[in-house]
């Protein structure tokens, strides 16, 4: 009943003395910062790629040009960075089978900000794995 | 309890085409299907090159070499160039539409991305399929293993 969809709309909203907007289902929510991260994530992933081929493109240059520009890949900051990197991977890969679940499956509307919280303990759980195992090659060679 | 009245979405800037390929559907189609192969792409990539054996420190011409001189893995990372910056690619179409106001900065914006694409799949493509695991006159300790049977 549209009627009963609007008034859920309304009950997320109090009376308050806070200058900051009321917020709503979707503003300032697990769906409003799924998208945010989704495409900060998402720009972020697609500039490495550009780098990344480029980088690669060097094996047709020479084993030496290679070498030294994946060698920058090895350095402790940069193996920071590839923490982040995967980070980001990881978020945009399982947020986007959330948005595929939101899509096509029948309780995907209904269920997305449950599955949001398990994208985010999925994650985890992936960098838990993945993190230390990373740092201890770049840190121990 | 105060109503909410939802305005109505923003019409449309040109009138709606009904005829022809719907190539939006088709993008958004795209998003989903390439992205479900691209987990397992990237996913694996990932896991064979940062988590097995000495990981990232262990990369060099000799193990992309090694690598990439075998077809299953020429055709994995050309699987994964292509589905991955035609993804990217239109994803930072989504991402121009929606920030860039101006006609001009849209056009403009947009087609640097697709010159990005394509010049970085065609680049891509050419040296997986065209580069020498076994470069002649190259020092044998940078190469892979497999060279020194030749």
């Amino acid at each position: 009943m549209p009627q009963q969809t609007a008034g859920t709309l309304t009950a997320a909203k109090k009376s308050t003395t806070s200058p900051r907007p009321a917020g709503t289902l979707y503003r300032g929510r697990e769906g409003m910062w799924s998208w945010v991260l989704h495409r900060i994530t998402g720009v972020a992933i697609f500039f490495f790629l550009l780098v990344h081929i480029l980088d690669t493109a060097l094996i047709r240059v020479s084993p030496e040009a290679y070498n030294v520009v994946i060698g920058t890949y090895q350095t402790p900051l940069m193996g920071l960075g590839e923490v982040a990197l995967v980070g980001a991977i990881v978020f945009h890969a399982y947020n986007g089978i959330r948005i595929i679940l939101i899509d096509f499956w029948a309780g995907g509307v209904k269920y997305q900000k449950l599955m949001f919280y398990i994208v985010i303990a999925l994650w985890v759980i992936t960098m838990l794995g993945f993190t230390p195992r990373h740092l201890i090659n770049v840190f121990s060679h | 309890m105060t109503a909410t009245t939802i305005e109505a979405p923003r019409s449309p800037s040109r009138p709606v085409k009904r005829r022809g390929v719907n190539w939006e559907k088709w993008g958004w189609i795209y998003m989903r299907a390439s992205g479900i192969v691209l987990i397992v792409l990237i996913f694996g990539h990932l896991f064979f090159n940062l988590m097995l054996g000495d990981g990232i420190s262990a990369i060099d011409f000799g193990f992309v070499g090694g690598k990439l001189a075998d077809p299953f893995w020429q055709w994995w990372d050309v699987a994964m160039l292509w589905l991955a910056l035609i993804h990217g690619g239109n994803g930072m179409r989504t991402l121009i539409n929606d920030y860039a106001t101006l006609p001009m900065t849209r056009g403009v914006l947009k087609s640097a991305v697709l010159a990005a694409v394509v010049v970085l799949i065609v680049l891509g493509t050419l040296v997986v399929f065209t580069f020498d695991p076994c470069p002649p006159g190259q020092p044998a300790d940078l190469l892979p293993a497999l060279c020194a049977a030749r």
